[in-house]
């Protein structure tokens, strides 16, 4: 069994009167891949905010319960959400790069975080950011160039680069590959389980075969409840509960 | 019911109502659009056909005799002593020149010599007299001067004094004309462009010819720059709170319910409010650019901080995520991304209010900025407190004095507002091509 990196223990969330996540525990390990699935408004989404507290910015969202990052409360006053998004990068669902240049696109996380010291410093890790995001061969030419005129899967890996840069110790992704056709799609998956020898990763998804390909553990969510989890060959082909059974059957969604 | 079967070419009554509509529909619209241009197109023809004189001058040039008894009896050209000499003594030079040009010109008239010096501006007297004593090396001597003609005769080259008004009129007479006739074809008058009229003061009832926007333009100008450096700074950092910072609550919608009454307020309101707070209360001096400014700057903040808010919500919230996601602060991400995509509609929003708070006339009135200023303020920060005037004042100060110059001095000084307008209209339509990024 691998070291568990964060670890939420019944986790509430509130949409004003609306309670969206209720009595969520999940132990999330490190060097893996672990999927949330489930149907739409079931809370996945939310809930993977709470992990970097993406929810903060939500006047009316309330977090209840404890969420530890390497054992720490990520909801301690004492803890700065800033300083918790250096360790836990986000990829979101719509490819949303900065209109700026590529290179400034990688360069913007490790410059506010102070990571380089130099200017070769930061090409380094604009590099080695876009090489992980299998994105370096298509751009070294033209790092000047707007981010936001690349394709929609070159945009996502841009946005998949930016969020490596800032060496994150988790990287959350948020649908990442449902704005993008099956070609993209597969160099995403394949960039994710490259991804997984670095970071924990954890993969929102509406596509059970990408969880099926992706991941090394799948969350079931349903109506804000966790309603199973476990190894992902496990929930796809023997599932506990009936529910579970449902989705991935095609019953319920 | 099934759909009867039908050919592609015969048109249904259903489908010929459809089209008739939509016809009906065009030509409305066109219709519309055909009104607002032919009301703009009279407008402007009016204003430029009344205006477009102000910007040229009737020009007299004379040799004038500049004798040493007269200008400077002593001999010495000190300056203090020749001051003494007012513009009562310069103004029998001109006459004098004038008539000298009459005489070699050998035109007969039965004009007496006031009547013949009546021709020039009074303002000749002055500008003489200035230049004598700018240069005392040239008494003694004689040298070619351009005069301004007085209002009449400026009138008269421009159409609007013929000899018929001349027989009614006190002031001049058909036998003023002849000899204005006679001056032009000798070519000694001339009518030609008249930078004067932008950068001289303005000038009492009784001279129309020298009136100018000098003054008004610098105190526009003036106003313009403190509305700028207040307004700017105030409403894009309380837009960015609100926007950004604030929590959404009773208090924030309080505030922007408030705003965008501030937004309907009249001006003289503004007017009042300035009056009481900045004369009356802060003891800033009436009629200074300051106080014109400030009022303007509190007209003005509601427009900057609802367009600027605006342009906030137009930037999409992905970017704000994508900042934050990367580990920027709430500051950084304000900073750093949404004010950069921002500023285009803060800058278009800030001109539009400029050039709003440029043609606004009420609350001026009652800071006393209607006064006669002949005086050109200093230069800033010291001249913002100095009197001074501002444009759409000076053309309602114009459009209620009795001389008929007045008249095209006011339109003219309409046209140059407008002009100011155009240009910041335009400057702003620029900035947003130029620095507009798309997501």
């Amino acid at each position: 069994m691998k070291e568990v990196k964060v670890s939420a223990r019944d986790v509430q969330v509130y949409y004003g009167e609306n309670h969206a996540i209720k009595d969520v525990s999940v132990e999330i390990e490190d060097k893996t891949v672990t999927a949330f699935i489930g149907p739409s408004g079931c809370g996945k989404s939310t809930f993977l905010r709470c992990i970097n507290r993406m929810n903060d910015t939500i006047d009316i969202c309330r977090v209840e319960g404890d969420i530890l990052l390497d054992g720490e409360d990520i909801y301690d006053p004492k803890v700065d959400p800033v300083q918790l998004r250096a360790k836990v990068g986000m990829v979101f669902q719509k490819p949303n790069p900065f209109p700026k240049s590529i290179y400034d696109n990688v360069a913007y996380g490790p410059r506010i975080h102070g990571l380089a010291a130099s200017k070769s410093d930061l090409d380094a890790i604009v590099e080695k950011s876009l090489r992980r995001a299998a994105l370096w061969g298509e751009v070294k030419d033209r790092l000047n160039a707007s981010g936001t005129g690349l394709s929609g899967g070159q945009q996502q890996r841009l946005c998949i680069a930016r969020a490596v840069a800032t060496e994150p110790e988790v990287l959350l992704m948020d649908e990442p590959a449902s704005a993008l056709d099956p070609i993209a799609t597969a160099q995403i998956e394949e960039l994710i389980d490259e991804l997984r020898e670095k970071f924990a990763v954890v993969i929102v998804t509406h596509s059970m075969q990408q969880a099926a390909r992706v991941s090394q553990k799948t969350a079931f969510f349903h109506l804000g409840n966790l309603v199973e989890y476990g190894e992902t060959s496990q929930i796809f082909t023997n599932p506990v509960d009936p529910r579970t059974e449902s989705y991935i059957t095609g019953r319920i969604g | 019911m099934s759909r009867p079967r039908t050919s592609l070419f015969d048109i249904t009554p259903r489908t010929r109502r459809r089209n008739a509509a939509e016809k009906r529909f065009r030509a409305y619209g066109i219709a519309a659009i055909s009104i607002a241009i032919a009301v703009l197109a009279m407008l402007l023809v009016s204003i430029v056909s009344s205006g477009a004189g102000a910007f040229r001058q009737t020009y007299i040039t004379l040799d004038v005799d500049l004798p040493e008894a007269k200008l400077d009896k002593s001999g010495t050209r000190d300056i203090a002593v020749m001051k003494k000499v007012s513009t009562f003594g310069y103004a029998p030079l001109i006459t004098k020149a004038l008539m000298a040009k009459i005489e070699q010109m050998g035109f007969e008239t039965p004009l007496k010599k006031k009547e013949i010096g009546g021709l020039v501006s009074k303002a000749a007297a002055a500008q003489l007299r200035d230049y004598v004593l700018a240069h005392p090396d040239v008494v003694g001597t004689t040298q070619k001067f351009e005069f301004l003609a007085s209002g009449r005769i400026d009138g008269y080259m421009k159409g609007r004094v013929t000899y018929e008004s001349a027989e009614k009129d006190g002031k001049i007479s058909p036998e003023q004309l002849r000899l204005v006739d006679a001056l032009v074809a000798d070519g000694a008058v001339v009518k030609r462009f008249n930078w004067a009229f932008l950068t001289s003061p303005d000038a009492s009832g009784q001279r129309p010819e020298s009136a100018g926007l000098g003054v008004a333009i610098l105190g526009s100008l003036y106003m313009m720059l403190v509305v700028l450096l207040l307004a700017l700074p105030i409403g894009v950092a309380a837009s960015i709170y609100l926007e950004e910072f604030a929590k959404q609550n009773r208090w924030t919608d309080l505030i922007e319910v408030n705003i965008a009454n501030l937004a309907a307020v009249p001006s003289i309101v503004f007017g009042i409010l300035g009056l009481a707070i900045f004369i009356n209360f802060a003891g800033l001096p009436q009629s200074a650019p300051i106080v014109g400014g400030l009022v303007l700057t509190l007209m003005t903040l509601p427009t900057i901080i609802i367009s600027t808010r605006a342009a906030l919500k137009a930037v999409p919230p992905s970017i704000r995520e994508a900042a934050l996601g990367v580990g920027a602060s709430k500051m950084q991400t304000v900073f750093h991304h949404v004010l950069p995509l921002a500023a285009p509609g803060i800058l278009t929003g800030t001109i539009i209010g400029l050039a709003q708070a440029l043609g606004e006339t009420a609350p001026l009135l009652l800071i006393g900025m209607v006064a006669f200023v002949k005086e050109f303020p200093d230069a800033p920060p010291e001249g913002l407190f100095d009197p001074a005037s501002a444009l759409p004042v000076q053309v309602y100060n114009w459009t209620q004095r009795a001389d008929p110059g007045f008249v095209e001095r006011a339109s003219g000084a309409i046209i140059t507002l407008l002009l100011f307008l155009v240009i910041m209209n335009v400057a702003a339509v620029l900035l947003r091509r130029r620095f507009e990024r798309r997501w």
